[in-house]
């Protein structure tokens, strides 16, 4: 069984959660919940309905059905505002930093520690600069100087800041949306670390990726939906990296992906052979003019 | 700031061992103001050169382009701001024309105190700027087009209001109204013989309030937020909407203490003060590195642009070059400052940690 004890209540938990938009079924009878101290991964392909069940957990979208409970309760959110309130908050893969921003300010962004009184009233850039410097330095990233532009960092650290901003100002549930999908192989490893130490610290983890290499190593559960709706949730205990590629692909699709690939390394060989012969006679060409140039001097 | 040296267990990024020596220069030259420095003290030098002997470094010299100078830092700075916060605004010239003549209408026409008349013309301009910022928010048009059209309508509205109460488009005699002397004090006061106006004192004022609520306050962080990203600095709790209203505000305020300082210099108005000042103040803003785009500028460097603008335009009558050239001056200025402000905010986001 998975690592989060079943009996507690859910930090974060959904009921046969349906989205309509129009006569377009988005969502169906989606159901999945994440504890305290647990990293529960989201997977689908392109158009599962990934982006529309985060859109309802951070509270963008209110669900057409279904329940939604926040620590048991049931809660209505009317705005990205209200989770962010309840402790749920979501790291958008682009909208999360600003790049022309230094990292300190970034960082407080809309939270800015203050010093003074009345019009002294001042951003407080020491303390800020602080914090700043510590919390990355939680997450391994070394800072020389807080205020250079976020631009300035790579995308698997900027992430990094997101999420550790989101667990200093409180979070409860961390949303992250395809954390990973723009990085590079090294930059992902960063990510996923921070993902594993977020889960140390307590915090729930709903991590939507498309990929299983990702979600694999760090995950203790695995939601996975298909067209709007849910394959279930399996433990990790229950089910291989293979199983949930073949799932996420659909498993005909993917026996009949491989026959096609098979069929294609049919044809490439077929290619491959016809060029070696077209080598061959360029050569034999060659050779013969070579002979002829020689022959007239 | 130097290198944190070990931290809790290993360090999974290696602090420098990829980083060349990042040296006091380099952390000078990435600054968005280096470019206006730069430019000012390049075209004092060569004025000064070539204008010294026929007064440009005099006491006259010297004011003469402060004062310049001042006038457009006034506008400058706080389209400066708006700039950084994403948004343009055309209509500052406008609303310099408009506030000057309401307050000289009222004043010489109605018999009003002249404090009073200030105290309307500064309630108008708080409309003109609440009523940009809601059209451009609420519309979602770009600000360049709504504030064009705010610019036209306050043209025409006020040299037809004007018409039909004088009969004119320039209105005089500001210095009999009640009221008229105290107010000389305040806005057109000159020190050191006669040379050094007040309103140098009032340009550097907005340049403190604004370099202030940019690098001092929360509110500055918020601006170069919503310049930045408005959708993600909103992710994060930013009234996108309030931050830019009050920038349309600060805009059209200091747009009308221009429009005080000015009627009572020139003891009137005409209804065509003002015009053309929406493009300098762009201007010296982008020649102090403020980005186009948004979210990236300095109030300090704006300072600095309005100054090189004042030089240019003053240099150029003491060097005794024909008056015609001095715009052409202004666009390779213009020119050679964005490009080297585009270089430097390349070199700022370079990765180096």
């Amino acid at each position: 069984m998975s690592t989060a004890n079943p009996s507690s209540t859910p930090l974060l938990e959904v009921q046969n959660v349906s989205k309509y938009f129009g006569s377009i079924i988005a969502l169906k009878d989606i159901s999945m919940s994440v504890y305290a101290g647990e990293v529960m991964c989201l997977l689908g392909d392109n158009g599962a309905g990934k982006s529309t069940l985060i859109k309802i957990l951070s509270g963008v979208h209110q669900p057409s059905e279904g329940r939604y409970l926040v620590e048991g309760k049931e809660v209505h959110f009317k705005s990205p505002r209200d989770a962010l309130n309840a402790g749920i908050a979501t790291v958008y893969q682009d909208l999360a930093m600003i790049p022309l921003m230094s990292i300190a300010r970034n960082f407080f962004l809309g939270s800015e520690p203050t010093k003074g009184w009345g019009p002294f009233l001042r951003f407080d850039a020491a303390y800020a600069d602080r914090v700043t410097r510590a919390e990355l330095a939680r997450i391994g990233i070394q800072l020389r100087d807080t205020t250079q532009p976020v631009g300035t960092l790579s995308g698997g650290e900027r992430q990094s800041v997101a999420i550790a901003r989101a667990v200093y100002f409180g979070a409860k549930v961390l949303i992250l949306d395809e954390p990973t999908a723009a990085l590079g192989v090294k930059e992902a490893g960063v990510v996923l670390r921070y993902i594993a130490q977020a889960r140390a610290r307590g915090l729930g983890v709903i991590f939507i990726t498309h990929n299983p290499h990702h979600a694999y190593p760090v995950g203790d559960r695995f939601t996975l939906l298909n067209r709007g709706r849910s394959y279930g949730t399996f433990a990790k205990s229950e089910i291989s990296r293979e199983e949930i590629t073949e799932m996420m692909a659909g498993g005909e699709d993917l026996a009949e992906l491989s026959h096609e690939l098979a069929e294609f390394a049919r044809t490439d060989a077929l290619i491959a052979d016809a060029a070696q012969e077209l080598a061959k006679e360029a050569e034999q060409l060659q050779q013969l003019e070579q002979h002829h140039s020689t022959d007239e001097q | 700031m130097s290198i944190i040296q070990g931290s809790a267990g290993k360090a999974p990024t290696p602090a420098s061992e990829r980083m060349l020596r990042s040296s006091w220069i380099r952390r000078l030259l990435v600054r968005p103001e280096i470019g206006a420095v730069i430019g000012s003290i390049a075209v004092w030098l060569f004025f000064a050169l070539i204008a010294g002997n026929s007064g440009f470094l005099s006491l006259r010299g010297t004011s003469s382009y402060l004062s310049v100078s001042a006038e457009l830092a006034i506008q400058a700075v706080p389209v400066a701001i708006l700039m950084i916060g994403g948004e343009f605004d055309l209509s500052i010239g406008s609303i310099v024309g408009a506030c000057s003549m309401i307050i000289v209408i009222l004043s010489t026409q109605f018999g009003w105190n002249l404090w009073l008349a200030f105290l309307v013309a500064m309630i108008f301009s708080v409309l003109v700027g609440v009523m940009n910022g809601y059209l451009v928010m609420r519309t979602g048009l770009p600000s360049f087009i709504v504030t064009l059209g705010t610019q036209y309508i306050l043209l025409g509205a006020t040299t037809g209001v004007t018409v039909l109460i004088t009969g004119l488009t320039n209105v005089g005699g500001l210095q009999q109204v009640p009221g008229y002397q105290s107010a000389k004090v305040v806005f057109a006061t000159t020190f050191s013989g006669r040379e050094f106006p007040i309103e140098i004192f009032w340009a550097l004022l907005v340049v403190v309030i604004g370099a202030w609520i940019m690098l001092g306050t929360p509110f500055g962080n918020w601006v170069f937020g919503v310049g930045g990203d408005a959708n993600a600095a909103r992710n994060v709790g930013v009234p996108v909407m309030r931050v830019k209203i009050l920038l349309f505000v600060f805009t059209a305020v200091c747009s009308c203490l221009l429009a005080m300082i000015q009627a009572v210099t020139f003891t009137g108005a005409d209804v065509l003060r003002g015009q053309g000042n929406e493009f300098l103040a762009i201007v010296a803003a982008v020649v102090g590195g403020v980005l186009l785009t948004g979210g990236y500028g300095s109030v300090i460097g704006t300072l600095f642009g309005a100054l090189a603008f004042g030089i240019v335009e003053e240099g150029i009558v003491f060097a005794g070059i024909d008056a015609d050239w001095y715009k052409a001056f202004i666009g390779v200025m213009l020119l050679l400052a964005v490009l080297l402000n585009s270089y430097v905010r390349k070199t700022a986001l370079e990765r180096r940690r």
